[in-house]
């Protein structure tokens, strides 16, 4: 089992790291709300991070309930996706990052999106963190393990 | 593969990396010309440089924040700026700085030298434009020479380049820059020569300055011409100039200096060089196989080829506004003279022009004297609007040009730093509004001039007040905007000032840095000999960026007497009825009047009521540029006429389609500025910076898209409005 769940959060991790775009899902009064975001994620996995403004409807969602999803996959959009694709979807709370950490992970996500620095450099964008709790990880089809987080 | 290739390295095969200068130089070398020093930095090096530092991400951002089509010129020159701070701001991986290094060292050891683009491709005459990319002379010193060579590939993506994109084939993946890097050949005497004259295809045209071409080039050096016969080289014609200043070489770059009296009355070439320089570009053309226009140079009565490119036929088409634009790049020197024109000549005539206007007495004139006065009014204000366009447009590429200046020298995080150091010059426009301020000030101090505006009874108000308002009406009553003026109806401009009035007291506002220590660190960078200069060109920055301003408000008063006559004809036709003896009069009254257009207003979709459409569309999030920093939320008041104008209400976001200084007392009341027409040096941007509130232009149909009571977001740092609340 351990061998396995090495293996999973390998896979995990590569999938992270290749993919520069995930779908992130919020919720006002039970109306479910999905949108892009460009993210990145910690070595440990245990975070993922996402920048926005503070006038969009996600922001506006995830001050008012902090429970997210992220999803995020390597499909091509063919037939054989079915057979090679990956998807991971993330559940956790998501909130802005406290400003004596916002330089630090801020270097983190510039890393991998550098052509970003001037929209999160405004003092209007804010960097949010997702506390992961589980990863819900899809191959094949319909094979489907869940690897949770323990604080 | 090499990066850095000298001139006698150079094959038939690297032409589409060394690009089309390059190319031509070593062809010309190899052909016995005589052809200073140079060596190529080829197209491979720029584009590791934007690889490996992730640039090429950041232009394509930057490129494609808006749809090209939906961007104005103004625009282009600010996302060309930005890009070009990138440049300025990234440095040269160690790696490839290494690779460069060398090569340059070698070959020129400390002497100086120009840094010249050569794009790939634009040797073909199809695409050879001539100053779409940059070029610097007089450059010392590797660090100096390295940092020029990622200005002339920032050049790739040059405002004028942009504008020519489609020629271009300009594609953020694919384009691509190479350098030349050329031994300086200080010349004393220089020129340009067109191998088939524009004008006729059996002459060929030469032009020749004393000292260095860059003054011919850019226009700052009138030059001698001669028109030859293109086979024989005989001389046809020679046009002598009025030669009265030199190009030189200065410490840093160039100097403009006093042409020694001996030389104003001799001609830069003698006859047998005028022999000679047609010679070489006839040379040249059997070379390359097509005419050519080449830049030449003398030195110790030597005659050196400096560059030679296919001669361009542009088909000039009377719609294509680009070269106008190109135009507007104007050097200091030009500037300089638009300027004292401007301030001595122009805004004093416009003055005495409105103010004699106005000390006529419509209502003593008959009708048809009236209707001539309108067309008479009507005339001179377009001639105004000409000379406006003639003149003063071009005096705004004041700022543009110290703006570019100051980010070489700075290189500051945000490209636009440098408007710091131009506010608060005391544009008549905020001059008009802090009067309307004190006013307000009156009036809050005591509540019952606030009862005395309530009930529409303006001239019961205390005599401070009234005094007060006299004195805004004489100076400001006439200006115009949309067919109203300020001055028109007292009571309304009372209610505006009332709303003032219930504004919390101003407080400070945010800066993009403190402009006396930005000035301080500014003037550092040059030496003793060069302050002059440095404290002309921010001076001449200055007065180019509240001219730009004030140069509306005195047309506005211009327009405003095209109006008054309006109005009294209106007045006259609508008032009596029409009596059958001066038929014709009234007749040719009315049609004066008609020939008025009427108010330009976009046409605002009506909200069809009751059946819902199966599909509506609605934007949320609209990209503009960002012009003015901060952020604001509040109801949008769009402005389309004076009638939306005096309703505006404190706190509201002014939306409008191009802000006009005609328009902008209203400022002091607003929390924001949103505006249709893009730009980072336009009224409406530069009246935000004057008040510290968050402004964004460059909104596509902004006054379509939101409706008035809107509840928008303005986010003045990234140059987007958002609107609706974010509720689900």
């Amino acid at each position: 089992m351990d061998r396995d769940l090495n293996r999973i959060k390998r896979d995990l991790k590569k999938l992270l790291e290749s993919q520069p775009l995930a779908v992130l899902a919020t919720q006002s009064r039970a109306q479910p709300y999905a949108s892009l975001v460009a993210f990145a994620s910690s070595d440990d996995l245990k975070s993922l991070y996402f920048a926005t403004t503070r006038s969009t409807r996600k922001y506006a969602n995830l001050s008012g309930d902090s429970r997210v999803a992220m999803l995020v996959d390597n499909r091509s959009n063919k037939a054989s996706d079915f057979r090679w694709a990956m998807a991971a979807t993330a559940t956790g709370r998501a909130k802005e990052v406290d400003p004596g950490e916002r330089e630090n992970l801020l270097g983190l996500y510039l890393a991998k999106h550098p052509h970003l620095k001037d929209f999160v450099d405004s003092p209007t964008c804010a960097l949010c963190e997702i506390k992961v709790q589980t990863f819900f990880v899809v191959t094949r089809f319909q094979s489907v393990v869940e690897v949770h987080l323990n604080p | 593969m090499k990066l850095v290739l000298s001139l006698d390295e150079i094959t038939q095969k690297d032409r589409s990396r060394i690009g089309g200068k390059g190319f031509a130089l070593a062809a010309m070398q190899k052909s016995g010309m005589h052809v200073p020093e140079a060596i190529c930095i080829s197209t491979e090096a720029y584009h590791d440089y934007v690889t490996s530092t992730g640039l090429r991400d950041q232009v394509h951002m930057e490129l494609h924040r808006k749809p090209f089509e939906e961007m104005r010129w103004e625009e282009i020159w600010d996302t060309a700026l930005r890009i070009r701070n990138m440049f300025i701001k990234t440095p040269l991986p160690s790696r490839l700085r290494k690779q460069l290094r060398a090569p340059l060292a070698f070959g020129f050891s400390g002497r100086p030298v120009s840094v010249r683009s050569s794009a790939p491709g634009e040797d073909s005459s199809k695409t050879s434009f001539a100053g779409l990319h940059e070029s610097f002379v007089n450059i010392r010193g590797l660090e100096s020479i390295l940092e020029h060579v990622r200005l002339v590939w920032a050049s790739l993506w040059s405002d004028r380049a942009l504008l020519y994109r489609q020629e271009l084939g300009l594609d953020v993946e694919k384009s691509t820059m190479a350098v030349v890097v050329q031994e300086m050949v200080f010349g004393e005497r220089s020129g340009v020569v067109f191998g088939v004259s524009p004008v006729h295809e059996k002459q060929c045209a030469l032009e020749a300055v004393y000292g260095l071409n860059q003054g011919l080039v850019d226009g700052t050096v009138e030059p001698d011409r001669w028109i030859l016969d293109r086979d024989s080289g005989k001389i046809l014609s020679h046009h002598p100039a009025r030669r009265e200043k030199i190009l030189v070489p200065g410490p840093k770059g160039v100097r403009l200096e006093n042409l020694p009296s001996k030389l104003r009355n001799r001609a830069p070439l003698m006859n047998k060089e005028v022999k000679e320089v047609h010679d070489l570009v006839m040379k040249a053309e059997a070379l390359f196989g097509s005419p050519q226009d080449a830049e030449w140079t003398y030195l110790d009565e030597i005659l050196h080829a400096l560059q030679a490119r296919p001669i361009t036929t542009r088909a000039a088409s009377s719609e294509d506004q680009r070269p106008w634009y190109l135009s507007l790049h104007r050097s200091f020197e030009n500037l300089r003279d638009l300027r004292t024109k401007i301030d001595k000549e122009l805004i004093p005539r416009m003055e005495k022009d409105a103010h004699e206007m106005s000390l006529m007495d419509l209502s003593k004139l008959s009708d048809l004297a009236i209707a001539q006065e309108i067309r008479t009014r009507r005339v001179r204000f377009n001639e105004w609007l000409e000379i406006y366009r003639r003149d003063c447009i071009p005096f705004a590429h004041g700022m543009r040009l110290f703006g570019k200046i100051y980010n070489d020298l700075m290189k500051p995080k945000d490209p636009f730093q440098f408007t710091a150091l131009l506010q608060g010059s005391g544009m008549v426009s905020v001059r008009r509004n802090q009067m309307l301020v004190d006013l307000a000030e009156l009036i809050r101090k005591d509540p019952s001039n606030k009862a005395c505006i309530l009930e529409g009874k303006g001239e019961d108000c205390r005599p401070e007040v009234k005094k007060r308002l006299k004195r805004v009406l004489d100076q400001f009553g006439d200006l115009a905007w949309e067919k109203g003026r300020l001055g028109q109806d007292r009571n309304r401009l009372l209610k505006l000032v009332l709303q003032m009035a219930s504004r919390p007291e101003p407080g400070t506002f945010p800066t993009i840095g403190d402009p006396k220590e930005l000035e301080k660190e500014f003037l550092s960078h040059f030496d003793e000999e060069q302050k002059t200069y440095a404290l002309e060109l921010l001076d001449l920055a200055r007065a180019s960026y509240r001219l730009r301003d004030d140069d509306n408000i005195y047309l506005g008063k211009i327009e405003s007497q095209v109006l008054a006559a309006v109005e009294e004809g209106r007045r006259r036709i609508q008032g009596r009825p029409m009596p059958q003896s001066k038929a014709l009069e009234a007749d040719d009254l009315s049609k004066a009047v008609q020939s008025e257009a009427p108010a330009h207003k976009p046409d605002q979709k009506a909200e069809q009521p009751g059946k819902k459409k199966p599909f509506s569309l609605k934007s949320r999030q609209i990209v503009g540029q960002p012009a003015g920093p901060g952020m604001a939320v509040g109801k949008a008041r769009v402005v389309l006429d004076s009638s939306d104008l005096f309703g505006f209400q404190k706190g509201e976001i002014l939306v409008c389609d191009a802000v006009d200084p005609g328009m902008t007392f209203v400022v002091p009341l607003a929390s924001g500025i949103v505006e249709r027409r893009g730009g980072m040096l336009i009224h409406g941007a530069i009246i935000a910076r004057e008040y510290g509130i968050p402004c964004v232009t460059g909104v596509p149909d902004a006054v379509n898209q939101i409706k008035t009571g809107d509840f928008i977001t303005v986010d003045g740092h990234l140059g987007i409005v958002i609107i609706g609340e974010a509720t689900l």
